[in-house]
C-alpha cells in the first residue's frame, strides 16, 4: 500500500532538498544566466513545498510573479550584462574570512531564535481555511479584502507610493529625446500637410513645324 | 496494490494522453488550415498537392522536420539550447490540464484553475528568452528581448481581464465561471456584454501573448530574421512552432469559455440538439477565435515596436483597470454576474 503521509513526507524532502540544491548553485555557479535559472528552480519548488502545505494560492502567486515576471526581468537584465568572469572570482580569498564569520553569526542568532521559539511552541493549529471548510483561495480572500481590508490597503497604497517614488528618483528629462506622439500624428489633417493644386486643363501651344524641326522628335 | 497504481498512476496518463494528443493533431491541421485560409485571402490555392485537398500537407512537414539534422551554432550554450524548446512546450501543454470540455470532462477541476493558467501562460517566455540568448546570435538575442518585454507587458493586461471575470463569476474555478455565465437570457447573460471592452482588450493581449502578427516582432522577418528560433533547425524548431500553436488554440479555447459562455447554447433549450450545452458549441466557439488569429495575421501589417509598447500600456491597462471597478460595481448591484 502506497501510504499517503509517507509519500508526502518524500515529496516534502525531494522539493527540499531541490531548494536548497538550487539556492546554492545561484551563489557558485559561475555563469550568471545559469544563476538566475538557478533561482528560477528555487521559486519554483518552494511553491511546490507551498502547494504540499496546501498553500495553493500563494504557491501558484509565487509563480506568477517572481517566476513569470520578475525572474524574467532578471534574466533580461542579467543577458545584458557583460561580465567578466575572471574579475568575478577575484578576492574570494580576501573576503571569505568576513564573509565566514557573517555566515556563522547568522547561522548562530537564527539557531538561537528557533530554539528560543521551540522551547514555548504551541503546536500548530487546524488549518483556518480547511476548518472554515473553504477552499484556500476563498479563505485567503475572505480574510485580506473583508477581515483586514484596512491594513491591507495601506499596504498597498505605501507599495504604490514606492513604485511612484522609484520612477520619480530616475525619471530624467531629456529634452533632446526624440519620440513620436501618438495622439497628434493621429489628429493630424491632411490639408495641414499636402495642398492640392486645382488647374484647368491647358491646351498646350503648338509649335510651329518650320521653325524647329529637329526639337519635334524629342519633346 | 496493483488496482490502485492502476487508479493513481495509469489512468491519469491516459487522460493525459487523451487531452495532447488530440490537441498536437489539432495543431497539424490548423497549420493546414492557415496556410488554406491566408491562401484564400491572398487569392492562392494554399498546400493543395498532398493527399486530398492538400490534407497531408501537414504531416509532410512534421515528417520533413524530424529528420532534418538539429544544428547545433558555434559557442551556443548546449544544454540551454536544447532546454529552450522544452521550456516552450511544457506550459503550452500543461495549460491544457483545467480547460474542461463540457460540465464533467475536465482533467483537473481546481479550485485555482484560474490562476494555474495565469502561471502557465507566464512561464512560456522562459523558452522564447533562453532560445536567444542561448543561440550566441544577435539577431536571436534581439528577439528574444523584444518578446520578454512585450510579454510582460501584456500579460498585466490580461491578468486584470481575468479578474474581471473572476469577479463577476466570484470563482477561480473554470466549470464553475462557465456555470456562472448560464442563465434564462441566453447569449445575453454571456461575460461578453457586460466586460466588452475587456473581452476585446483579453483577445487581443492574447494575440500580443502567443507573439502573433500583428504583434509578431519577436520574430519580425523583415528585421531580424526569425527573431529567437532563428538558428534552430528540425525537430527542435518544429517544437517551438508546436507550442506556439497549441498556445493559439488554448487562447481560443479560454476566451470562449471565459467569455461566450463555453459549452453553454446560444438557442434556447426548446430548439433540440443545437438548444443543450454540448461541447460541440465549445468547439465551434473556439474554432471562430482561432480562425481570427488566421484573419489577423493575413489582414495587419506588424506593428512597430513603441507601438505595442504604447498600445499595452498606455491604453490596454488602463482599460482593464477601469473595468475591474466597473465588472465590481455591476455585481454589487446585481446587474451582471452570478
Amino acid at each position: 500500500m502506497i501510504n499517503l503521509q509517507v509519500f508526502e513526507l518524500v515529496c516534502f524532502y525531494a522539493f527540499a532538498v531541490i531548494t536548497v540544491g538550487a539556492a546554492l548553485a545561484v551563489i557558485t555557479l559561475r555563469n550568471t544566466v545559469h544563476a538566475v535559472l538557478a533561482l528560477v528552480l528555487t521559486f519554483f519548488s518552494t511553491a511546490c513545498i507551498w502547494m504540499l502545505a496546501e498553500a495553493e494560492f500563494l504557491a501558484i502567486a509565487l509563480i506568477v510573479v517572481y517566476v513569470g515576471a520578475v525572474m524574467v526581468l532578471f534574466l533580461f537584465v542579467v543577458m545584458m550584462l557583460d561580465i567578466d568572469q575572471e574579475k568575478l572570482r577575484e578576492g574570494f580569498v580576501k573576503f571569505l574570512p568576513v564573509g565566514l564569520i557573517v555566515a556563522v553569526v547568522m547561522l548562530v542568532e537564527m539557531l538561537a531564535l528557533i530554539g528560543v521559539r521551540a522551547m514555548h511552541a504551541q503546536a500548530m493549529g487546524v488549518n483556518p481555511a480547511t476548518a472554515a471548510g473553504q477552499s484556500n483561495t476563498a479563505w485567503l480572500g475572505t480574510a485580506l479584502y473583508t477581515n483586514y481590508l484596512l491594513p491591507f490597503e495601506i499596504a498597498a497604497l505605501i507599495l504604490t507610493v514606492g513604485v511612484v517614488v522609484a520612477v520619480a528618483l530616475t525619471l530624467r528629462q531629456r529634452h533632446s529625446a526624440k519620440y513620436q506622439m501618438a495622439s497628434e500624428q493621429v489628429s493630424v489633417n491632411p490639408r495641414d500637410r499636402i495642398r492640392i493644386v486645382k488647374m484647368d486643363a491647358v491646351r498646350p501651344v503648338e509649335p510651329v513645324v518650320a521653325a524647329a524641326p529637329e526639337q519635334e522628335s524629342k519633346p | 496494490m496493483g488496482e490502485q497504481i492502476l487508479n493513481q498512476l495509469i489512468w491519469p496518463v491516459i487522460y493525459i494522453l487523451c487531452i495532447t494528443i488530440p490537441v498536437i493533431l489539432a495543431v497539424a491541421m490548423f497549420v493546414y488550415w492557415e496556410r488554406k485560409v491566408i491562401g484564400w485571402m491572398h487569392v492562392r490555392m494554399g498546400p493543395n498537392k498532398i493527399g486530398p485537398l492538400g490534407l497531408l500537407q501537414a504531416f509532410a512537414d512534421v515528417v520533413k522536420l524530424l529528420i532534418k539534422e538539429v544544428i547545433l551554432p558555434t559557442n551556443a550554450n548546449k544544454f540551454l539550447y536544447y532546454l529552450a524548446p522544452m521550456l516552450a512546450l511544457v506550459p503550452a501543454l500543461a495549460a491544457w490540464a483545467v480547460i474542461p470540455f463540457n460540465d464533467k470532462l475536465v482533467l483537473s477541476n481546481a479550485n485555482a484553475g484560474l490562476l494555474y493558467l495565469l502561471a502557465m501562460t507566464s512561464l512560456g517566455v522562459y523558452g522564447i528568452i533562453l532560445a536567444g540568448w542561448a543561440s550566441n546570435s544577435r539577431y536571436a538575442l534581439l528577439g528574444a528581448m523584444r518578446s520578454a518585454a512585450q510579454v510582460i507587458s501584456y500579460e498585466l493586461a490580461m491578468g486584470l481581464c481575468l479578474v474581471c471575470v473572476l469577479v463577476l463569476a466570484g470563482s477561480l474555478n473554470l466549470t464553475d465561471i462557465v456555470h456562472a455565465q448560464a442563465g434564462s437570457k441566453g447569449i445575453l447573460d454571456w461575460f461578453w456584454l457586460p466586460l466588452l471592452p475587456v473581452f476585446v482588450v483579453y483577445f487581443i493581449s492574447g494575440v500580443a501573448e502567443t507573439n502573433r502578427a500583428p504583434f509578431d516582432v519577436a520574430e519580425g522577418e523583415s528585421e531580424i530574421v526569425a527573431g529567437f528560433h532563428v538558428e534552430y533547425s528540425g525537430s527542435a524548431f518544429a517544437i517551438f512552432f508546436l507550442a506556439e500553436y497549441a498556445n493559439m488554440i488554448l487562447v481560443s479555447f479560454l476566451a470562449s469559455i471565459l467569455f461566450l459562455g463555453g459549452w453553454l447554447s446560444p438557442f434556447p433549450v426548446t430548439w433540440g440538439f443545437i438548444g443543450h450545452a454540448s461541447f460541440f458549441w465549445l468547439f465551434i466557439k473556439a474554432f471562430m477565435f482561432a480562425f481570427m488569429f488566421l484573419w489577423f495575421r493575413a489582414t495587419f501589417p506588424r506593428y512597430r515596436y513603441d507601438q505595442i509598447m504604447r498600445l499595452g500600456w498606455k491604453v490596454f491597462i488602463p482599460i482593464a483597470i477601469v473595468w475591474v471597478l466597473v465588472a465590481g460595481c455591476m455585481k454589487f448591484y446585481g446587474i451582471a454576474g452570478a
